[in-house]
């Protein structure tokens, strides 16, 4: 996917001619800039890159990228994306989506196109509210919040992103925070490093109608103390002084001094240990993991497509039309 | 019928020159694997042929019960049919359901032949039969012909080395055996298949052939049947190689030949549905030629994958029934916005709803035109004979590539399951239609128009061309997203045209019949072979009466108007309440059209549409 024949690429090359129009202060921009520094960075010919989007705010997202792009509708990127990098595996095909268009509408289709193995970077934007519609609460939103729909507040439990990915047998999952560039662009370069789906989580702000929804742990002042980051084979140390650990006990997470942190390994066997530190952002008194959850190499699907028809051609030949219109008995009027 | 008993003389061989058998047995019995060997042998035997499966949806219901009968007929002929036939001369019935099921469409006199060994209490009880009708006068004026096929079979094969249950299930190509010999059939063709069908278990080929055998012998030692009857080839046909094909198959080659032609990669994303999953079945297994297919997660995601791999320069299809067309909708409207070519294939079945999934019906007609948020037209092609459907699917590939617009193929659950005689066509005949995509990018944009109003096909991968392309309204001058008053509506216009375009490449409909008169028949679809029968005794009678068939059903051909003038009244036959009747009083207002509409899961009889006819000559 790297063409090494190709002319390197700026942030600027990446950028569309289109004006952006997220409302000033959203947590959009700074990630479309993060994602602009990391496909420029990637070494990929800009013909080769393709973004695909749902519906929602997030999804306007391809409109900014002078790449080729396509906005699609609600719920159904997945489902595109799949039928984009089958149709060219050569592509490197990004999908944009949010917690509304990629785990409500688009729920199925993600869980899909995640157990599939989908060589295909998917960035949710979470800002659990749906912003475009101008303010019900989400399936990820929290219960009690209240929103235009929900003037009492919700009742709706949420999903974790995160676990859902997990549950459904992604290959690479990720959670970052839209207020910290710099590890947004560390999880973005992994997540293309990655052959198979990659699926991150951006804890994403909307200024508009859930302004400050994960402040408690995204917050620059409190973010160092109420984060630990996962970092591939490296002990789990967090605090702003960096004296702080994290580590195992069973089923449990033991919140303890630097020296003790466990060193985190994405690529166990099974999805456990995963499933117990995503499940942490439920409980705000905790800190909250970030970083790669988890990280293992699987057959791609589009591989695997290509792979037999190429298969098929390989042992039975090219299939001749008329053969084919030919088949099984036939018999001659004369 | 009538045939002199001559006892201990050879029998009596009569000519005829149609016949109509109806196999009838539990869904269980294989009464479809024994239709189609028959009907292989008569098309190898240079019969014209029809055939109509009938089957339960339930893919087994209890057995013994008349939900659970699944019936097959096949018509062969010494010259050109249209139908499977409105009566069987034959009814083949493995048990008293599958009796009482049919035995009110059988031809007066015709031969009832029944499995005895079937008959007990209990298979009564489970047909719901207070009376065994073998007794009660229900078959008076029939030809009753009573065999224990249970107890023949297992005398047949008292060396096979099967299971008894397994020998039972012999019982279908016994029957078989004794229909060959009636109606005079080779054997060999069904023994060949048998062999390669059952390669690697050759116990069950072989007591298969000897059932089979074990059957055709019977007809020549036990006098069953007061004399044999042969149907002479059909010298009507023209020269040519040719094959059976059933309905579904043809479209799924003619899928992958319109692939072919325009030069694409063909990829099928589809879910399963009946009556059209033989198509993703076929097009699975057609993976020598380079055909990409796609079981997707649901019915929405199947035409969205297609529509990706459309943007992606491959040419997406989808293949699907009614309840799926309406899960499909929305990405229809997307792939109409983004004027990206696909091909939705729509094998129609009874509805609304989940309604008879295995019963024909055309009544998504409405749907097709017009079922879609905004003014979103698309081509709308219909094919009406199993082997129309190959030509119809290369043109429905042809004009999405073409007219870069999703086009709706409307198939039925009778040209699907139904077969016919196909005349094969030469490969190389087949005029190509080549895509050439949008390479240059000097004054590139994406929704730029050529002299027909289409856009440029410019696909990812393609240096200087990137671009953004969605369900967003576009600004016809840059391609950009727009929400301007005046420019949605000449997009919504330019859209509109685009598509009413067509109708420069589409030719009037030919005439049948009478060129003007009292009466022009508008038939579409799977209704051709009724009509074009129906209308062969009417113009034999004499009656001034027209056909026209249409197979573009969006935009409509040219020329209809003046057609329409030339005739008293137009008759309208449809199986729904009128919806092409409809399009075309809205179309056509000078017009008055008769509909004549039928929805019971079932095509057209001849007869009920020549009693409609002479109604109105």
């Amino acid at each position: 996917m790297s063409d090494s024949n190709v002319t390197p690429l700026t942030k600027k090359d990446l950028k569309s001619d289109q004006e952006v129009r997220w409302c000033p202060g959203c947590g959009d921009y700074s990630i479309l800039n993060s994602v602009q520094t990391v496909l420029a960075d990637l070494g990929i010919a800009r013909e080769n890159l393709a973004v695909i989007s749902g519906i929602g705010c997030s999804s306007r997202f391809p409109y900014y990228m002078n790449t080729y792009g396509f906005h699609t509708i609600h719920g159904r990127a997945p489902a595109i994306a799949t039928g984009v990098k089958i149709a060219n595996p050569e592509l490197s095909v990004w999908m944009i989506t949010g917690d509304g268009d990629g785990l409500s509408i688009g729920a199925n289709h993600t869980a899909h196109m995640l157990r599939r193995n989908v060589d295909v970077k998917v960035l949710l934007f979470n800002n659990q509210i749906y912003g475009l519609t101008k303010g019900q609460y989400s399936p990820t939103s929290p219960v009690g919040l209240r929103t235009k729909s929900t003037p009492f507040g919700s009742i709706d439990r949420p999903f974790n992103p995160v676990s859902f990915a997990l549950g459904s047998g992604a290959t690479f999952v990720a959670r970052t925070i839209d207020t910290h560039p710099k590890h947004m662009e560390k999880i973005f370069h992994a997540a293309a490093q990655h052959k198979g789906t990659a699926y991150v989580e951006i804890f994403q702000n909307c200024v508009i109608f859930n302004d400050g929804c994960f402040d408690s742990v995204a917050n620059r002042k409190v973010r160092d103390d109420r984060t630990f980051d996962l970092e591939p084979g490296q002990p789990m140390v967090y605090g702003k002084e960096g004296d702080k650990g994290v580590r195992f006990d069973g089923f449990d997470v033991e919140f303890t001094d630097a020296a003790n942190a466990e060193v985190w390994d994405p690529t166990r066997p099974t999805t456990a240990a995963a499933q117990i530190l995503a499940e942490l952002d439920a409980d705000h008194e905790k800190p909250t993991a970030i970083g790669i959850f988890r990280q293992v190499q699987a057959p791609t699907y589009d591989g695997g497509v290509r792979g037999q028809v190429n298969q098929v051609l390989a042992t039975k030949g090219r299939g001749r039309l008329e053969d084919l219109l030919k088949r099984g008995e036939t018999w001659t009027v004369s | 019928m009538t045939v002199n008993s001559q006892p201990g003389a050879e029998l009596p061989l009569q000519s005829q020159e149609n016949v109509v058998i109806r196999f009838a047995g539990d869904s269980g019995d294989g009464m479809q694997i024994t239709g189609n060997q028959f009907t292989t042998t008569s098309a190898i035997a240079g019969n014209d042929l029809a055939t109509l499966p009938d089957f339960p949806a339930e893919i087994r219901a209890p057995a013994g019960t008349r939900p659970g009968v699944s019936g097959f007929q096949v018509r062969f002929s010494s010259s050109d049919i249209h139908t499977p036939g409105d009566s069987p001369d034959v009814l083949v019935a493995m048990n008293p359901a599958a009796l009482v099921v049919n035995i009110a469409d059988l031809k007066p006199g015709g031969i009832v032949l029944v499995n005895t060994g079937n008959w007990g209490e209990t298979d009564l009880k489970k047909a719901r039969l207070a009376k065994d009708p073998l007794k009660d006068g229900t078959l008076n004026g029939y030809r009753l012909i009573e065999i224990d096929i249970n107890q023949r079979v297992k005398e047949a094969l008292t060396d096979s080395p099967l299971s008894a249950r397994d020998v039972q299930r012999c019982k279908n190509f016994y029957t078989l055996g004794l229909m060959y010999w009636l109606y005079s059939r080779p054997l060999e063709p069904t023994e060949k298949w048998l062999k390669a069908k059952f390669g690697k278990k050759p116990d069950l080929a072989d007591a298969n052939i000897t059932a089979m055998r074990a059957g055709y012998n019977a007809g020549d030692i036990q006098e069953l049947f007061q004399g044999r009857y042969e149907v002479p080839p059909c010298d009507t046909l023209p020269p040519g190689t040719y094959r059976n094909v059933m309905g579904n198959e043809a479209l799924s080659m003619g899928l992958v030949a319109g692939a072919e032609l325009a030069g694409l990669e063909l990829y099928l994303g589809s879910y399963p549905i009946t009556p059209a999953s033989d198509i993703l079945h076929y097009l699975s297994g057609y993976k020598n030629h380079g055909v990409v297919t796609v079981q997707s997660e649901d019915e929405i995601a199947a035409i969205c994958s297609a529509i990706g791999a459309s943007f992606a320069g491959m040419i997406g299809m989808t293949s699907t029934s009614g309840p799926g067309v309406a899960l499909k909708t929305e990405a229809l409207g997307l792939a109409i916005s983004t004027e990206l070519p696909l091909v939705l294939v729509d094998v129609q079945r009874a509805g609304p709803s989940t309604g008879m999934p295995t019963k024909t019906e055309q009544s998504d007609l409405y749907q097709a035109v017009l079922g879609r948020n905004g003014d979103a037209p698309l081509p709308v092609v219909s094919c009406s004979t199993p082997s129309d459907a190959f030509e119809c699917a290369i043109e429905a590939v042809r004009l999405a590539v073409r007219y870069m617009t999703p086009v709706i193929l409307l198939s039925d659950g009778y040209i699907a399951n139904g077969s016919e005689p196909w005349r094969v066509p030469d490969a190389d005949s087949l005029e190509p239609f080549r895509v050439k995509f949008q390479t240059e990018t000097k004054d590139f944009h994406a929704f730029k128009r050529d002299d027909r109003l289409v856009r440029p096909w410019a696909k990812p991968g393609t240096p200087g061309l990137e671009h953004r392309i969605g369900g967003l309204e576009k600004d016809e001058h840059s391609g950009n997203i727009s929400y301007d008053p005046i420019n949605h509506e000449r997009m919504t216009h330019l859209r509109a045209n685009k598509i009413m375009g067509i109708q420069r490449e589409i030719a009037t409909p030919e005439v049948f019949g009478a060129k003007e008169g009292k009466l022009l028949v508008v038939g579409w679809g799977s209704t051709y072979g009724s009509i074009r029968s129906a209308m062969e005794i009417c113009l034999r009678d004499g009656k001034s009466i027209g056909a026209i068939h249409m197979r573009h059903m969006w935009p409509f051909a040219p020329g209809l108007a003046e057609l329409f003038a030339r005739y008293e009244r137009v008759l309208v036959p449809e199986l729904n309440l009128g919806q092409l009747a409809r399009l075309l009083r809205s179309e056509y207002p000078g017009v008055e059209f008769i509909s004549y509409p039928k929805v019971q899961g079932l095509p057209f009889s001849t007869a009920e549409l020549v009693a409609r006819f002479d109604e109105l000559v």
